[in-house]
């Protein structure tokens, strides 16, 4: 299995009048800023690779799907380590 | 109507929830335990790597680690293990309204109205063990049966991930050959007297006549073979019941040995403020304190005495927990631990028989001062504010005796 690990990362995040969130933009660091295209799925659930239990947000960026984790009010993704 | 009740067990939760989160740690032999600097150093959880090798609730961190030296330690992370129990129960809530806490890892569940909607009892099970594993990344075992006792051998007999249904047809080949003391309520000294008696397991406890139980145990004799027949009746209380507590109370064990009535005085009123502020929010004012006091050669005792009226004010029960601590220790050894307990439990509201000459118009002074302190700590954290006395040793100070210790035991009958 590839190996990943834990990266907490920066989320531009949109509030709705009933107060639901939808994260808009993911920013690995300043070069690397990730534009949410559209939510497919939102759940609970627990990540097996890197750990953590919380709302995993199913992200389809630049065609690719992605899964974006809230945990804890923290977000984070399991990122494949260089050289994997 | 057969009722269906599962039994959720969470596996080794507490080590279950740290290799969860901790992926490199799975493949290791892992036990959550107390702090050793804080005197708490034994093992509160191990994982199905480490038990095998010897490693068990409640043992010493040092007894563990030598059965197994390269167990790894992890202390215990609770309002974690908190956040966890209450998503588990949330799944639990989309099959039932009736779900029953037993400790923060174990649940009793009636499905009895849901199971014709959402698939027989077994199918729901099934499809809970599935979430609380993609949901949570744990494991749970569960057992269904047609009552609460039965339903709790059955999470027992297959763990872990697993699921074991227990009803009439199968009743005498499962639970008949399982020793006794897997029955609830059969701790080690029932067990000694049964065994003593020749009842072994668990269908001979069913088959004994009733006379002979109940001339041995009293009325506990009848609920043991209640009990050990699969009969239990007891419901699954609903969800947000809340039992009507008959006293509230604290213990703790300090870093360190007491060893003089200011330690112990210290003590007193750390313990009275949590012990009121759980009267304050239960609404409730105790007639009574209890104290009991554990010396360094382990032996214990408890006293009590009734208050001149009904109170929720800390500094006033730490005051009748000391007078009482003062009358009945002699020092002859260090206090190793001590508690302190309001009981006669009255609701705070109720009219109160005002006394002629004692001085009742202090006592609302300090609960305004106790309320206030409440409102501080919730603002501002348990540390914002302290009695002055608490900064005499630094290591008491860091104690917080209503957080630290969530976990209040709930027995099988109580509320």
């Amino acid at each position: 299995m590839e190996k990943r690990s834990k990266r907490y990362v920066q989320v531009v995040v949109r509030f709705s009048e009933d107060g639901k969130l939808r994260p808009l933009v993911v920013e690995l660091d300043d070069a690397h800023h990730y534009k949410i295209d559209k939510i497919l799925d939102v759940r609970r659930a627990a990540c097996q690779s890197v750990g953590g239990v919380g709302d995993r947000y199913t992200c389809l960026i630049r065609g690719q799907e992605s899964y974006l984790w809230l945990e804890k009010g923290r977000w984070f993704v399991a990122k494949k380590e260089a050289g994997a | 109507m057969v009722r269906k009740i599962l039994h959720i067990d969470c596996n080794c939760f507490y080590a279950s929830v740290e290799a969860q989160r901790h992926p490199e740690l799975r493949d290791k032999p892992l036990a959550v335990c107390g702090s050793v600097e804080d005197r708490h150093g034994i093992v509160l959880t191990a994982n199905y790597l480490a038990k095998p090798r010897g490693v068990k609730t409640g043992m010493a961190v040092w007894q563990a680690k030598q059965a197994c030296p390269e167990l790894v330690v992890l202390p215990p992370d609770m309002p974690e293990y908190i956040r966890f129990s209450k998503m588990a129960r949330e799944i639990y809530e989309d099959y039932s309204d009736q779900i029953e806490p037993f400790g923060l890892d174990e649940n009793w569940v009636d499905v009895t109205g849901s199971a014709g909607v959402r698939g027989d009892a077994m199918a729901i099970a099934q499809e809970i063990r599935e979430r609380v594993r993609f949901e949570l990344g744990i494991t749970v075992s569960i057992g269904v049966a047609n009552n609460k006792v039965t339903a709790k051998l059955g999470s027992d007999y297959r763990k872990p991930d697993a699921i074991t249904r227990i009803e009439r047809d199968n009743y005498k080949e499962i639970v008949y050959p399982l020793p006794v003391e897997d029955l609830l309520y059969v701790g080690p000294a029932t067990r000694r007297k049964l065994h003593g008696m020749g009842i072994f397991t668990i269908g001979e406890l069913a088959e004994t006549p009733l006379d002979i139980l109940t001339s041995r145990f009293g009325k506990i004799g009848r609920m043991l073979a209640i009990f050990a027949q699969g009969n239990d009746l007891s419901p699954v209380k609903h969800a947000g019941h809340q039992a009507v507590a008959k006293s509230i109370g604290n213990s703790a064990t300090p870093p360190r040995d007491l060893v003089s009535e200011d330690d112990v005085w210290m003590m007193l009123l750390l313990l009275s403020e949590s012990v009121a502020q759980r009267m304050r929010e239960a609404g409730a004012r105790c007639t009574m304190v209890e104290l009991s006091v554990r010396s360094a050669k382990l032996e214990t005792f408890t006293r009590q005495q009734k208050l001149k009226g009904p109170t929720c004010a800390s500094l006033e029960i730490a005051r009748a927990a000391f007078a009482l601590f003062r009358k009945s220790y002699s020092w002859g050894v260090p206090v190793r631990s001590i508690g302190v307990r309001g009981a006669g439990l009255e609701p705070a509201g109720q009219p109160e028989q005002l006394s002629l000459f004692a001085d009742d118009s202090r006592r609302g002074k300090w609960e305004q001062i106790d309320k206030t302190v409440d409102q501080l700590r919730a603002r501002y954290g348990y540390a914002s504010i302290r009695r002055a006395a608490m900064q005499a040793d630094p290591l008491f100070g860091r104690i917080n005796p209503k957080d630290d210790h969530i976990v209040h035991p709930v027995g099988f009958f109580c509320g």
